[in-house]
């Protein structure tokens, strides 16, 4: 009897290490022997914990949503009364034998159009298990790899049409060529696991739940690119995956797979886990290489690109996480497999992290060319609540938000660029009709203003006026101090597509140069928000605070004095038992009194 | 207590030296040096720009550029809240508004008991279970006002239990 249970890091935020205590006490109370074991996240968060039975007939089946409260009941049914139909059961494996009766997990909605191809071991297998790895087809790829030449092996990934999942979307061959073709003493190969994009967390979970799959990517890189010395930047933000990689790193040192000779020739390959500390601009690559050597995290112009000058001077290819996961899936799969997934120019899977206001939250790994409805409403199952689907951010800071009008567009890198979004990392964040398109902007332009590294003018005093902008837009008219300062503002708005393109056209690194993106991107699908904020000063949504007025329903009000006790800006008069009132110049537009109203007195416009 | 400071000082030099002195090894060092006291003290810069052989200012740049590192002592239990689109989205910036408010500190700040720190991040990597925070490492999720108070308020009992 065994049982597996997801514990990434959303799995163990929702209690898996609690489940898995009272599974181990059922088992000891009953004097059974229960093989319990972690493995990664399969991608369905939404209802983890998540658990798998493996039952002694080698039937899988998973279960979503176990709390300790209903775990003791779910082993009672499925070991002791071979019942498997229970609460939350999400379907069985298709591998091997059938039950009857139970629905498969290939068929469930948020897996049937996904296609598992970098995450096919993730919440599969134990992550540290090496055995598990290669039992599911692990080094098959690597040990192709070492019996071609290494031109060999670029041209493969080459005709496979592979291109960088970080962002840009560079073929991903070029690169490890280039760096092949620069003479040198030295040649590293670094993965990119910073993944600093907020809503996105593919890398997260292919570091946690299939560490190997990584190594085995880089290590035929590597060979391809006729690098000697490896490096893991992952950042200090993810404890469990840099666990999991240090773990692996030593399996694979014990294995005489890293550190040794491999392979005929007389390749060797040394690999080490650098932790970031937390800035986003070291996504970057110049500016990661910098931080790796020990100086603030800043970018340089290119070229020289790094893999002409890189890490200590010498030729670097640095790919991200799922371009390295790839790679693996490539040369196991063989190039012709990867590219029948995909459209012409953008061949293969892409994950990606499906969060905010949907119902199923989640990894989905989708081959490129689906469309964004899919994605949501097929996959993601729509928006909760009944409420009305209004944009869906791709890209992180750097990409756009994409309305419903376009949401049949065929996802690849040039449809999205064309939006006026970018790929990205992958995070999909829907928004609903609650959601302001002018709060997203200003949102992603306080977060580039904090983590613009400083170097370049545009980017950091640029995006610091832009986000000026936006600011004087959602605040209130009593904040203005004269009729003058009114006509700046405006002349700022005018201003701020200008300012945009400036940004735009003069930032020195890839993040400074896409950061106006949000900005453009809402005032080319959502001008009107904008509109209403500065014609009419509301905001459509509700949701900037400065543009609201709250009051007291003089009829509803039984004076009970909450509100003026819980008022930090002492903003709300009155006698007790008597009707209150708000003075609007005080009130700061905290919502503390709208929380505290029991009557439903507190009104808000 | 002069003696256990002085234990201190001995077994973070011992950290420092622990390192090659070499520049790539900075942030590293720094790292370590801030998991062992917290955070990073004047002394320490000074100690670690000796160690590597840089100005104290090199050292005091780098250390300010990373948000990982800290130049105060922490409090208790460092509160860090999730400020990821998709915690956004979810109203992230409502429960900073009400962590203020309820422990009575701005965001970068620590309680004069010396019992919370109040922090924001840029990205967890937990958008799943948005909104999200992390207590002294423990990620709590779905957050919402009535979930927060409630963990303040246990925390606050332990924390004054002992």
């Amino acid at each position: 009897m065994k049982l597996l249970i997801g514990t990434g890091t959303c799995g163990l935020a929702s209690g898996a290490d609690e489940v898995r205590e009272t599974a181990e006490n059922w088992a000891r109370e009953r004097d059974m022997k229960l093989d319990i074991r972690p493995t990664g996240c399969v991608g369905y968060c939404q209802v983890e914990p998540i658990v798998d039975i493996l039952t002694s007939e080698g039937n899988r089946i998973s279960y979503g949503g176990v709390t300790p409260e209903n775990v003791g009941n779910l082993l009672t049914e499925t070991f002791l009364h071979h019942s498997y139909e229970n609460e939350g059961i999400i379907g069985q494996y298709g591998n091997g034998k059938v039950l009857d009766g139970l629905p498969l997990i290939s068929e469930h909605p948020f897996f049937k159009k996904q296609v598992k191809f970098v995450l096919r071991n993730c919440g599969v297998i134990e992550p540290v298990s090496i055995s598990d790895y290669r039992s599911r087809g692990g080094f098959k790829g690597l040990e192709r790899a070492l019996r071609m030449r290494p031109e060999g092996v670029i041209e493969e990934v080459l005709n496979a049409g592979l291109r960088g999942r970080g962002g840009g979307g560079f073929p991903t061959a070029k690169k490890w060529a280039f760096a092949r073709g620069t003479e040198s003493e030295r040649t590293y190969v670094i993965c990119n696991a910073d993944e600093g994009d907020p809503g996105a967390f593919m890398d997260r979970s292919v570091l946690e739940g299939d560490p190997f799959a990584l190594i085995e990517g880089m290590i035929t890189a590597a060979y391809a690119a006729g690098a000697q010395e490896g490096i893991i930047y992952c950042r200090a933000e993810y404890p469990l995956a840099i666990a999991r990689l240090e773990r692996a790193i030593e399996i694979l040192e014990e294995e005489k797979m890293l550190g040794c000779r491999l392979g005929p020739g007389d390749f060797r390959f040394d690999l080490r886990l650098k932790k970031g500390a937390g800035a986003f601009v070291c996504g970057e690559e110049t500016a990661l290489i910098a931080s790796i050597e020990g100086r603030r995290g800043m970018p340089r112009p290119r070229p020289p690109y790094p893999t002409d000058k890189g890490l200590f001077g010498c030729p670097t290819v640095i790919n991200n996480v799922e371009t390295f996961a790839n790679v693996t899936g490539i040369m196991r799969e063989g190039a012709d497999y990867f590219a029948s997934l995909g459209t012409e120019n953008s061949r293969g899977t892409k994950v990606f992290a499906l969060t905010g206001k949907i119902k199923n939250t989640g990894l989905v790994e989708v081959p490129m060319g689906i469309t964004l409805r899919e994605i949501i409403y097929d996959i993601g199952g729509g928006i909760p609540d009944g409420k009305k689907y209004k944009a869906v951010q791709i890209g992180g800071p750097s990409g756009g938000c994409i309305p419903e009008e376009h949401l049949d567009v065929r996802i690849d890198y040039e449809s999205l660029k064309s939006l006026g979004a970018m790929m990205g990392s992958g995070g999909l964040v829907v928004m609903d009709e609650d959601t302001c398109m002018v709060d997203v902007a200003k949102y992603f332009l306080s977060f580039i203003t904090n983590e613009s590294c400083g170097k370049c003018i545009p980017c950091r005093e640029g995006t610091q006026r832009m986000l000026e902008i936006l600011e004087s837009i959602v605040s209130p008219y009593s904040k203005m101090e004269s009729e003058r300062e009114n006509l700046d503002r405006f002349n700022m708005i005018l201003n701020l597509q200008n300012l945009a393109e400036v940004i735009k056209d003069t930032a020195l690194c890839g993040l400074g140069q896409t950061a106006p993106n949000p900005v453009l991107s809402t005032l080319r699908f959502f001008r009107d928000e904008y509109e209403a904020h500065i014609y009419d000063r509301r905001c459509p949504a509700g949701q900037c605070r400065g543009l609201l007025t709250y009051t007291i329903d003089t009829d509803a009000c039984t004076g009970c004095t909450a509100c003026a006790s819980k008022c930090p800006a002492g903003a709300i008069m009155g006698e007790p038992k008597k009707a209150h009132y708000i003075v609007d110049d005080k009130c700061i537009r905290c919502g503390a009194c709208f929380e505290v109203c029991r009557f439903g007195a507190i009104q808000k416009k | 207590m002069k003696t256990t400071e002085e234990k201190d000082v001995r077994s973070t030099e011992r950290i420092i030296h622990g390192f090659p002195a070499r520049r790539e090894h900075l942030i590293p060092v720094l790292q370590a040096v801030q998991a062992r006291e917290g955070y990073l003290s004047r002394e320490s810069i000074c100690r670690v720009a000796d160690h590597l052989g840089l100005p104290e200012s090199k050292v005091y740049g780098v250390a300010t550029f990373y948000n990982q590192f800290k130049l105060n002592p922490p409090g208790r239990y460092t509160i860090e809240v999730c400020r990821g689109t998709a915690c956004h989205v979810k109203g992230s910036a409502g429960l900073v508004e009400t962590l203020k408010r309820e422990i009575g500190i701005d965001v970068g700040e620590t309680t004069a008991d010396g019992l919370f720190s109040l922090n924001t991040v840029a990205c967890l990597g937990a958008c799943s279970i948005a909104p999200v925070m992390t207590v002294n490492g423990k990620f709590h999720g779905r957050l919402n006002d009535k979930k927060l108070r409630k963990i303040i308020s246990s925390l606050r009992e332990e924390g004054e239990a002992g």
